[in-house]
């Protein structure tokens, strides 16, 4: 298998400037040079090979998104060095682009007050698609993705569920042989966060794409990687198979109850009570000595209930987990 | 070929964005076109009263004024992409710019088109023809192609002042404010001929930001002037190439500035 993305002691510094207000102060900022150094992305390396679908994890602010955009070719690294199908992204810019998808979960890259159709003929104009393979993607993602729903509708007036679809067809007319995925499931439910991760996981083996996503969602991971690599504070931390992080991941969960009334005894079998405050009750649990549903069964059964809820681990605490286990890969310099 | 097809594809799907609007539109070109006849109106009622300026008649001053305020007007109208690039740069817009194979150049230029500033071109090239009636120029066709060369020139020296104010977004985030001085207050300045200014200001227009090469210069040049502030004829003969030349070294100080790009919210 071949190496797609090559990746080498990568490091983005960020100068932020001070910045002065008004009429006066716009004039002296053309001359002043005062800033501080942000240190985004830190002697970061690793290998992609074709059709692997690798998560990049970090929590907020850990230097995702920025890596992202030097491999996109958005920004310049401050040093290091890195290649995507060969190309030197923000020095073949265009050539680059021309192999590459991208999405970025917050915002669209379509046209706000276009028809999704309209722009997919302009991305065809863009990217000189050839009518066959147009007329073929737009086929074969319609049928996936649905997209005829609102292939009229003006890209300000989708949903998010439905502009994601859009996005994520879009970045594939042009058939790129990587696609990189800023939080593709942010903010959507849970019936249109399994649809996309099915159709990545198709387009991956249909057409051996290589997949980098960046995800808060440790259920993205677990239906889609089988690789990950963690960044922290700048930092790789962690970068092997998902299998090592199973446990980690599959350990605890939280299921918080709101009872109707204050029950005397509220134990369940194979879940420990963390916490009590007034109706609300806090059970620990894991998954493998009981299922979710198995659980919620069991109370049902026994008591009445107002709500119900279920926390997963989020990347914090997985995080958490690999610094506990000693699976780090750059020990912070105050590590134990 | 194909990068001129897709511009004009661009550049339709911005106009029939505008065109959806249409009473708002065709508001905004009416307000566009009397707040610019009450420009020149100002102008006129000085000369009514002075008669003359620096030995300048008024429809010598309204050729000065013509000239310019097409070229601006075609500047903004055609280069709007750079004159907002500051919220571009904020939406994350110019991300999505770098993710095509396209130039990024290119991209904001063909981003926007501002179909209403037809209403201030329409009310320059009438003052700039009532101006023409009024003089005797000789129109000879070496007349006409230096007018259409200045033309060109004048429209490239104020999108270059745009595009070096887009660009300081690259290090800023937020737009300089003081290209507004060149701009706006150079077509203000520019409606009189430059002779009249000190002479460390014609300077300054002359050789650092050359605005004097958009209008003042080819004036002198249609009307056969001969001015003891202006340059030499080989100089006012050239005039149109200065902003052409300007446009294009500013498009490599735009080069230059999106290695700088900072994006947002990393």
């Amino acid at each position: 298998m071949d190496t797609v993305i090559d990746v080498r002691a990568l490091s983005k510094t960020f100068k932020v400037y001070h910045h002065r207000k008004g009429f006066l102060g716009s004039f002296a900022n053309l001359f002043s040079r005062k800033h501080r150094l942000v240190q985004a992305v830190a002697q970061v390396s690793f290998t992609v090979k074709r059709g692997e679908i690798v998560g990049y994890l970090g929590p907020n602010g850990a230097g995702k998104s920025t890596t992202l955009k030097m491999l996109t070719g958005i920004l310049v690294p401050s040093s290091g060095s890195v290649t995507v199908n060969g190309y030197i992204p923000h020095r073949q810019r265009k050539e680059n682009a021309k192999r590459i998808g991208v999405v970025f979960g917050q915002r669209s890259h379509l046209w706000f007050d276009l028809p999704v159709q309209e722009s997919f003929e302009l991305l065809q104009r863009i990217y000189r698609i050839p009518q066959a393979q147009y007329h073929h993607n737009v086929e074969m993602f319609d049928e996936l993705l649905s997209l005829g729903d609102f292939f009229q509708t003006p890209v300000r007036q989708l949903s998010l569920g439905q502009r994601m679809r859009a996005d994520l067809a879009a970045a594939l007319l042009h058939n790129p042989d990587v696609l990189f995925l800023d939080e593709p499931t942010v903010g959507l439910d849970v019936v249109a966060k399994a649809r996309i991760r099915q159709f990545i996981q198709q387009i991956n083996a249909e057409r051996q794409v290589t997949v980098v996503l960046t995800t808060h969602d440790l259920d993205d991971v677990e239906k889609l990687c089988k690789r990950v690599i963690l960044i922290d504070d700048a930092r790789l931390r962690f970068d092997g198979e998902l299998a090592t992080l199973r446990r980690l991941l599959s350990t605890e969960r939280l299921l918080i109850v709101d009872y109707a009334e204050v029950y005397s005894d509220i134990s369940i079998p194979n879940a420990h009570m963390t916490y009590q405050e007034g109706t609300r009750v806090q059970y620990r649990f894991s998954p493998e000595e009981i299922s979710t549903a198995a659980l919620i069964k069991a109370i049902l059964q026994k008591f009445k209930i107002v709500d119900i809820s279920v926390q997963e681990p989020d990347i914090e605490e997985l995080i958490k987990a690999v610094y506990e286990d000693n699976l780090l890969l750059n020990p912070p310099a105050n590590f134990p | 070929m194909k990068s001129l097809s897709l511009y004009l594809h661009f550049i339709t799907l911005r106009i029939r964005a505008q065109m959806a609007y249409r009473f708002s539109f065709t508001l905004e070109l009416l307000s566009q076109a009397s707040i610019s006849v009450i420009d020149f109106l100002m102008i006129a009622i000085l000369f009514e009263r002075f008669k003359q300026l620096a030995n300048w008649t008024l429809w010598e001053v309204g050729l000065l004024y013509g000239i310019i305020s097409v070229c601006f007007a075609v500047a903004e109208m055609v280069a709007r992409g750079f004159d907002t690039f500051q919220s571009l740069v904020g939406r994350g817009a110019f991300d999505n710019m770098l993710i095509r194979p396209l130039g990024t150049f290119y991209q904001v230029f063909a981003h926007e088109f501002q179909l209403r500033r037809v209403g201030k071109l329409s009310q320059a090239l009438v003052v700039f023809l009532i101006a023409n009636s009024h003089l005797d120029i000789s129109w000879t066709l070496g007349k006409l192609g230096y007018l259409f060369l200045a033309l060109i020139g004048g429209t490239c020296f104020f999108i270059g002042l745009l595009v070096i104010g887009a660009a300081s977004c690259f290090w800023t985030v937020q737009s300089i404010e003081i290209i507004n001085i060149f701009t706006h207050g150079g077509i203000f300045m520019g409606s009189y001929p430059i002779s009249i200014y000190q002479r460390w200001f014609r300077h300054f227009f002359t050789f650092i930001v050359p605005l004097a090469c958009v209008n003042y210069f080819p004036s002198l040049f249609l009307l056969n002037k001969i001015e003891p502030a202006g340059a030499s004829r080989i100089v006012v003969q050239f005039a149109p190439f200065i902003g052409i030349l300007f446009l294009c070294l500013t498009a490599l100080f735009w080069k230059w500035g999106v290695s700088h790009y900072q994006s947002t919210g990393h």
